[in-house]
């Protein structure tokens, strides 16, 4: 999933001060299950604000709606009929809801609720943690479906780096040694053989090196 | 037992404090309530095992969010005893109404009253 952060009330509070009335868009996908813009958080945010600028003794409507997907025409479609009566749109979904909302509803302001941190795991209840950067030449068959782009630090290719020391990585923080865990791993399977193959140069031009991306599928294009 | 204890508190019956939600202790404030509080188990003796170790926490994020936007975070306030404790039911209920009047009234429903009038 997409993992996100709640940003502080005090920056949301700073966009939409000037406005008179303002919808707050959730998203039930990826950012409900990282309790950052599911409908419960869209409706803590919405009561904190209201309280928050009646408390000041300005007047700003601040509505609420949790929609599907904040990433397809269909649900975004949903809103159409009530958009125009707001000035501002504050979307808790990730980046991608924040930008398809705002291409869409092309004279409304969206603004995002969260920051979009990276694609990856629920560990825990409250820690979510990055698997994948999205490079667009997967190479997880390699590497006992380890990623070193993701998990590597220094996204080496080619086993660990002299910072690896007792499975963990040099830049601190408890962050596990990508390759520790692919040798482990490929150890488990009975593969190590693998971890002699030299991988040979990616082609970064598939990640965001080669510009902004798409994939279009004929077979199922409309 | 008859103990006696302030009759401008409204209980609200939750299966357990794990059921409470931040949104609900927002809500409570929006609606103009002075104070929030709420009584859990014992820790560590949770019939749901952390039910009142989930509550704690969001009582702490209900009183940052609180803070931030101006109505004080010390209204609201989570008190852990076994339900063999009424004496300290009653003694915790005088405690927070006195604790909430000196503290005056839910600043929102002073602003709501002055729109009205």
């Amino acid at each position: 999933m997409i993992v996100a952060e709640r940003k502080s009330i005090e920056e949301i509070i700073e966009y939409i001060k000037d406005r008179d009335k303002v919808l707050i868009v959730g998203c039930n996908e990826c950012v409900t299950v990282c309790e950052a813009g599911g409908k419960k958080e869209v409706g803590v945010l919405a009561s904190a604000l209201r309280m928050y600028f009646m408390n000041q003794g300005k007047e700003i409507k601040i509505d609420e709606v949790t929609m599907e997907r904040q990433c397809d025409h269909e649900y975004l479609e949903e809103i159409r009929n009530i958009v125009d009566q707001y000035q501002a749109i504050v979307s808790l979904a990730c980046g991608v809801g924040v930008q398809f909302m705002s291409e869409k509803y092309f004279k409304t302001q969206v603004y995002p609720g969260v920051n979009t941190c990276f694609m990856g795991v629920t560990e825990e209840r409250g820690v979510w943690s990055e698997r994948c950067q999205g490079c667009g030449q997967c190479i997880l068959a390699t590497t006992g479906g380890i990623c070193p782009v993701s998990r590597c630090a220094k996204r080496l290719l080619n086993g660990p780096c002299g910072g690896s020391s007792k499975g963990m990585c040099e830049i601190g923080g408890e962050v596990p040694c990508a390759w520790q865990i692919i040798i482990d791993k490929l150890t488990a399977l009975g593969r190590l053989d693998d971890y002699e193959k030299l991988a040979p140069i990616k082609d970064w031009s598939k990640e965001r090196a080669g510009g902004p991306r798409k994939v279009v599928r004929e077979d199922v294009r409309q | 037992m008859r103990l006696r204890y302030p009759d401008s508190i409204r209980i609200i019956r939750l299966p357990c404090t794990g059921k409470v939600d931040v949104g609900y202790l927002l809500r409570a404030f929006e609606k103009g309530a002075d104070g929030v509080y709420v009584v859990g188990c014992m820790e560590g003796d949770c019939r749901y095992n952390r039910g009142n170790l989930r509550a704690k926490k969001r009582v702490a994020e209900a009183r940052r969010i609180l803070d931030i936007v101006g109505i004080g975070g010390d209204r609201v306030q989570m008190f852990n005893l076994s339900s063999a404790e009424g004496p300290k039911f009653a003694q915790i209920a005088v405690d927070m109404t006195e604790k909430i009047k000196a503290m005056g009234p839910n600043p929102l429903k002073l602003k709501k009253m002055k729109k009205a009038a």
